[in-house]
């Protein structure tokens, strides 16, 4: 059976080749996810972060943007790994959201900050 | 272990459909092409995205399909050709049952 993710030659519509900058947040987790894999840390490896972004699941895999795949396969890796726990991460989460609020961010849907444009 | 095909070489992929991570795309399986060259020797990706170390190395080899072999409504010139990287063990050799 095709996995959601294993989608070449399924019907897509145009591509759009429109030039875009990266959200800052972006940025950094695009360096999160280098500094992870470095020789010096390997911590994960970018075939584990694959393994994460496939295994979201059509839903979340649809809704998501390409750094939020990222973002949710990295944060599921470092759990599997015991780099990170649980309630490590969702204390955190609290944290930054309340700080968000606090500057006047909406802290709804695609991860903002006040870095970001 | 010697590389099992050689530069030009039909080949077939395999016709295969395991669940969990591999890096043969679902619109190869079955398909033939002909081994274009040999890409190098690597820890094999399908166990490195299970925290494993993916030795012994396997040879990656670029497989070049017709695209008309690929896609049965190509509307493109026939000469027109994919080349995919994959690994041999998602190989066999053309012309077995």
């Amino acid at each position: 059976m095709r996995r959601h993710h294993d989608m070449g030659g399924e019907a897509a519509g145009p591509v759009d080749r429109a030039d875009h900058d990266h959200a800052p947040w972006e940025k950094r987790v695009d360096a999160l996810l280098r500094l992870l894999v470095d020789r010096k840390r390997r911590i994960m490896t970018v075939d584990e972060l694959r393994r994460g972004i496939e295994e979201l699941g059509p839903g979340a895999y649809d809704r998501m943007s390409y750094y939020q795949r990222w973002m949710a396969s990295i944060g599921e890796n470092l759990l599997e790994k015991g780099v990170i726990t649980v309630d490590e991460l969702g204390r955190k989460m609290a944290e930054v959201e309340a700080r968000w609020r606090a500057e006047g961010w909406s802290g709804d849907g695609a991860p903002r900050g006040p870095g970001d444009a | 272990m010697p590389d099992a095909f050689s530069i030009g070489q039909p080949v077939r992929v395999r016709a295969i459909y395991p669940p969990g991570h591999v890096r043969t795309p679902h619109y190869l399986r079955g398909r033939s092409g002909v081994v274009e060259s040999i890409a190098g020797h690597f820890a094999n990706p399908e166990e490195l995205a299970y925290g494993r170390d993916g030795l012994p190395r396997r040879a990656l080899y670029r497989v070049r399909f017709r695209q008309g072999e690929l896609w049965p409504d190509y509307a493109g010139p026939a000469a027109d050709t994919a080349v995919v990287d994959l690994y041999e063990h998602w190989l066999e050799p053309e012309g077995l049952p």
